[in-house]
């Protein structure tokens, strides 16, 4: 999983999609894990990062963690997958 | 400082207000060069065009006649203008001047005044009522768009188009009608005010997207900028927007260059539907409104297009820098009325 190559993340939390012109807002553990994939994270070590340092039920977590990963597909935020 | 080369621009379209033209920001952009010092002639219409009251821009203005008295008036004007300031280029950048500016090219250079301008033959080409043919010969996507001559046509608008359509006027001007009374009500007025053909035009719902460029004449692209409207006013300018980064939109702007060979600062307007298309709406022969924005992205395409004008050659630009935006603003400018006055009275401010 990967970033599209034209999104900027800024410090206040906010994505600018520079090949579109859309901005998201994002909260501070979206942000948190956009910066884990931009790290290069796979999911699963994505899942173990939240799990280690939050405290959340495992199966929820993994829900929204997945919505959440659909979302930014959605808005076209990820390179497509081979 | 290096040691700037000083030349005397003159540049039209100094109207910076709700339906703002492009001069107030090429010469914003050329007072950012760092190659030339440059004294700056204002040529307006009209006596409340404010780039002619903002003096740390414009060093004086001059009244000049307006298009529709054709190009002649305007070469006795621009000659007596150029007898007291001795002009080395003029940008003109009103749509409606730029033919009469054509014409008199050849004159103006024999007096030593630069233009750097599409051919009559270019313009026509890509004006409103040929851009579909144009697009169509070209493999370029753009609206289903119809001319009209007569009203009566509209009545059997329905077996072609859907609606909403965008009725336009042949140069300016552009309403969403409906259904076929719109369509009649708009034909009337804007065939009015700005004559046949009226254009019909398939409604597209999608993101509106423009881009700046400059062409060298010789099919080659100088500089492309694009940027998307995030705010458009009831009239439908643009009044914040975004440099976008998608190297798609440069390649088309590089296509349409070499297609045209596009000798000039141009706007082209774009809509990216849902499915991601992009359709060519219009293209307009001169720079946008915006073209500070560009600048500020790190491609001042007005001080390029002097350097191709006056030197013959300029590097391209190949990288700027996305994510500029601008915000327009209203702010009054405090005037004089002894100004307005003397604009008014002798034509020189």
């Amino acid at each position: 999983m990967k970033i599209k190559k034209h999104i900027a993340i800024s410090d206040s939390g906010v994505i600018f999609n520079g090949a579109t012109g859309d901005s998201f807002s994002l909260n501070p553990i979206a942000g948190e894990i956009i910066n884990l994939i931009k790290a290069d994270q796979s999911e699963d070590q994505i899942k173990h990062v939240i799990m280690d340092k939050y405290d959340v039920d495992a199966e929820r977590m993994e829900g929204d963690l997945y919505d959440f990963f659909s979302h930014l597909r959605q808005l076209n935020l990820l390179e497509s997958e081979e | 400082m290096k040691n700037r080369k000083e030349l005397t621009i003159a540049v039209t379209a100094l109207n910076a207000h709700d339906n703002p033209g492009p001069g107030v920001g090429v010469i914003r952009s050329l007072r950012d060069s760092s190659d030339f010092k440059f004294k700056i002639i204002g040529l307006s219409y009209e006596t409340m065009e404010p780039g002619a009251y903002l003096h740390d821009l414009v060093d004086i203005t001059y009244q000049v006649p307006y298009p529709s008295a054709g190009s002649e008036p305007l070469l006795e004007r621009l000659l007596y203008i150029n007898s007291i300031e001795k002009m080395d280029l003029i940008i003109p950048n009103f749509d409606a001047e730029l033919r009469n500016y054509i014409k008199i090219s050849s004159s103006l250079e024999q007096h030593g005044i630069k233009t750097f301008l599409p051919s009559i033959d270019m313009l026509t080409k890509l004006d409103k009522t040929n851009l579909y043919e144009f697009c169509r010969e070209n493999n370029m996507l753009t609206p289903k768009t119809l001319l009209l001559n007569s009203i009566e046509k509209i009545d059997t608008l329905d077996e072609e188009f859907d609606f909403p359509v965008y009725v336009k006027g042949t140069f300016y001007e552009a309403y969403k009608a409906l259904n076929k009374d719109q369509v009649k009500t708009y034909f009337a007025k804007l065939s009015a005010k700005w004559g046949l053909p009226v254009l019909i035009q398939e409604s597209i719902e999608g993101i509106e997207i423009n881009i700046a460029g400059l062409g060298d004449g010789n099919g080659g692209t100088i500089g492309a900028i694009p940027l998307r409207k995030l705010y458009i006013t009831d009239r439908g300018k643009g009044w914040s927007g975004v440099v976008l980064s998608d190297p798609t939109l440069i390649e088309i702007t590089k296509r349409f260059i070499s297609t045209t060979n596009w000798r000039g600062g141009f706007e082209l307007e774009y809509v990216r539907t849902s499915d991601d298309k992009l359709m060519l709406l219009e293209i307009n022969p001169r720079f946008p409104a915006w073209i500070y924005a560009a600048t500020a992205a790190g491609q001042n395409m007005p001080e390029a297009l002097v350097k191709l004008a006056i030197n013959n050659s300029t590097t391209p630009y190949e990288k700027y820098q996305d994510g500029k935006m601008f915000i327009r603003y209203a702010w009054e400018l405090i005037t004089d009325i002894s100004e307005f006055q003397k604009f008014s009275t002798q034509g020189v401010l």
